[in-house]
């Protein structure tokens, strides 16, 4: 594949999708809480920019409603109640210590190389920027899924695990232009309830074992002793 | 048709009047008399789809067939016998001030909530409508897992949240790339997320992205069906939360992640023209059969137990469906009957024993059979009937694998019998002295309701002795459906 051949809105998708990856790399790396959650909210305008451009150039239009729901939910609501919770809590200013971090980042790398390893076989996608763009998807999932293992706080948790939700659309959108209406609603729907739900577990969390330090989550064991 | 809307629409109005009027006194009786109306429903639901076959919604969202009709049924079955048990026990935690009115009103419209995302998980057509509600079923069920407040709660509140999310997630990467090779044969259709236009088109779909997405399905939904090494949530979510809870989870959901792997297994298997995902099936059933009968013996909670029984249970059916044929796969369609059926009797009986014992810890409850014999007959023939002793219906189930086994693949015949035998020696040695052990001083009867569970076992001890004629024929239909060809 070489990239001239390729149409202007192709190129730019390209380019967004690069920016996804970095910014699940700089989330990954982000230490600080409030930095964290203003990361997560740059992917959300990336993923809603690339939406926007796929709407546009394929003719989808109902694509446009993903983006207007992406941009309330990724950009703005998530986001603001995180800030929001995470103000509440009163843990603005603490920073995360993660352990071997540049074990972490190279973990992370050796994913994305992985993930074009897995795309390889599918042949139809040997002529269409779209290998790119599901490489690019499944490494942000996997990255995500990489932070929720090394983090030990619960908001990076949820950061994480909305970010992994944010890679899986992006494949749908690029992939797929979308899934069907119902169930981009339904979707939707799932991560505006997940997103509530988190917010009543920081609290839960917080007066069960006084901090949101996942690690004092160690009571229940597989076997008992 | 009408029958179906009845049957999705009953828990959707249960859900939202619980959660607006609140917790009241009598809102454990409508609880369950809207279980009971639910089930009328699916019964005649069932009925329908039984003389006349195979039924597809006009918008195309809904399809049902024999397949997911008898799941159905077992579903609001389990949902209005665990909703007579639930009635008193929440009753009965609320005036020892475990949980207060909040989260009674919590609790009563989330347990519909969970029911009515089953519900449509089972009879939608549409491939991304099932993720949606299985990650629904979670979110609905989180909070009931929390409910006490307890560190231990809350933890595995937390741990069932994170991991099933993340599991799940990679189910819906796995359902975009099945979504990717649909829109190659079918582009620019709606229909091509819909189970009965992929089923038609199977052959078609391109193997390899199929292959990759069988990978990832198998690791969201294995997660939430308790495969190992993703079970670690199960044990936790089960043994925390409210014991009817628990019966549900584990009489329930754990099947419907299960159908879902298997309704993907159905487009997969004649596209990729080979038993490659069966094979994938077959390895992490048997791992997750093996481990959980280990993990058995080093329990000490009650709950605990039985979760790592389902586990292991939920391995047998797993591996089942991957040796595919029509003998086990009719074997794994009786055993999620069998096993739902059983699960949620203990589940309900170790409700009353812990209110018995006053404990949930194996080594507080002793001599149950001198205390209240009635529980304690219960359990132990529960527990019989787990185990897979004959007459008991999973011994039937378990005996139809078995067989099937031995035709396809004799030598896993060895793993799969040690495998039973070492689950059966670690439930009897934690049952046994709870059943006939010295009863502790102090120890007294309470107000059992034990007919759910009575009602359970003897349904359990007729389809080991005789199959009705109507319901072999309808598993059969269902075999038809998974593989292609009948028993009978």
């Amino acid at each position: 594949m070489s990239f001239p051949l390729l149409t202007f809105s192709e190129q730019l998708i390209l380019t967004l999708a690069a920016l996804i990856l970095f910014s699940s790399f700089l989330l990954l790396a982000q230490t600080r809480m409030i930095g964290l959650i203003h990361t997560f909210a740059w992917q959300g305008v990336l993923l809603f920019a690339a939406t926007v451009l796929m709407a546009s150039s394929s003719g989808h239009h109902h694509l446009f409603i993903s983006a207007a729901l992406t941009l309330g939910l990724k950009v703005f609501f998530i986001p603001w109640q995180l800030r929001r919770l995470v103000v509440r809590l009163d843990i603005r200013r603490s920073v995360e210590t993660v352990g071997g971090s540049s074990l972490v980042m190279i973990a992370a790398g050796a994913l994305t190389l992985f993930s074009y390893y897995v795309v390889l076989p599918i042949r139809e996608l040997s002529l269409l920027a779209t290998r790119n763009t599901i490489a690019i998807s499944l490494a942000v999932v996997l990255i995500g899924m990489l932070m929720i293992i090394t983090r030990r706080k619960a908001v990076a948790q949820v950061i994480g695990f909305m970010s992994m939700e944010n890679g899986l659309f992006f494949a749908a959108v690029v992939s797929t232009y979308g899934m069907p209406m119902v169930v981009e609603l339904g979707v939707a729907f799932d991560v505006l309830v997940a997103a509530v739900l988190f917010g009543i577990f920081f609290f839960q969390i917080r007066s069960g074992i006084g901090s949101l330090d996942v690690d004092h989550l160690n009571r229940l064991t597989e076997v008992d002793k | 048709m009408s029958a179906l809307y009845l049957t999705l629409l009953l828990p959707l109005i249960g859900t939202l009047l619980f959660g607006v009027i609140g917790h009241w006194r009598s809102a454990g009786t409508l609880n369950l008399l809207i279980c009971i109306a639910g089930f009328v429903c699916s019964l005649q639901l069932a009925l329908n789809i039984f003389n006349q076959g195979p039924m597809l919604s006009p918008g195309k969202l809904f399809y049902i067939d024999a397949f997911n009709v008898y799941l159905i049924l077992l579903n609001a079955f389990v949902g209005m016998t665990t909703a007579v048990f639930s009635r008193p026990y929440m009753a009965h935690e609320r005036e020892i001030g475990r949980v207060d009115d909040g989260r009674m009103r919590l609790y009563h419209s989330m347990y519909q909530g969970f029911l009515l995302t089953m519900l449509v998980a089972l009879s939608t057509n549409n491939l991304g409508i099932l993720w949606v509600s299985i990650e629904g079923a979670t979110l609905a069920t989180v909070l009931l897992v929390s409910l006490y407040r307890t560190p231990e709660s809350i933890e595995a509140g937390w741990k069932y949240f994170i991991l099933c999310g993340v599991g799940i997630a990679q189910a819906l990467f796995g359902t975009v790339l099945v979504y990717f090779a649909a829109e190659r044969i079918l582009p620019g259709s709606d229909d091509s997320l819909l189970w009965s236009v992929l089923y038609q088109h199977a052959t078609q779909l391109e193997p390899a992205v199929l292959l990759l997405a069988f990978g990832f399905l198998l690791v969201g939904y294995g997660t939430k069906v308790g495969l190992v090494p993703l079970h670690n949530w199960l044990p936790d979510a089960h043994s925390e939360g409210p014991t009817p809870m628990s019966a549900i989870l584990s009489g329930l959901l754990l099947n419907i992640a299960l159908y879902a792997l298997v309704r993907f297994k159905m487009i997969i298997d004649p596209a990729l023209e080979n038993d490659l995902a069966g094979r994938m099936m077959m390895g992490f059933g048997l791992l997750t059969f093996t481990l959980a009968g280990l993990l058995l013996h080093r329990q000490r909670d009650i709950k605990r137990m039985f979760s790592y029984s389902s586990i292991e249970h939920m391995g047998l059916m797993t591996f089942a469906f991957g040796i595919g044929g029509p003998l086990a796969t009719f074997g794994a369609l009786l055993h999620m009957i069998v096993h739902s059926l059983t699960k949620s009797s203990i589940f309900v009986t170790v409700g009353h024993i812990a209110h018995v014992a006053g404990t949930q810890s194996i080594d507080g409850i002793r001599g149950l059979i001198k205390t209240q014999p009635m529980v304690g007959w219960c359990f132990l023939l529960g527990t019989v009937a787990i185990a897979g002793f004959p007459p008991f219906g999973v011994f039937t189930s378990e005996f139809l694998l078995f067989s099937a086994t031995i035709k396809s693949w004799p030598w896993l015949v060895i793993p799969l019998l040690s495998g039973l035998a070492v689950a059966f020696s670690g439930l009897f040695r934690h049952v046994q002295p709870m059943v006939f052990g010295e009863q502790p001083a102090g120890q007294d009867a309470i107000d059992a309701n034990m007919w759910p569970v009575v009602l359970h076992l003897l349904l359990v001890l007729l389809l080991g002795i005789a199959i009705p004629d109507v319901l072999s024929r309808w598993l059969d239909q269902a075999t038809i459906m998974v593989v292609g060809r009948g028993l009978l």
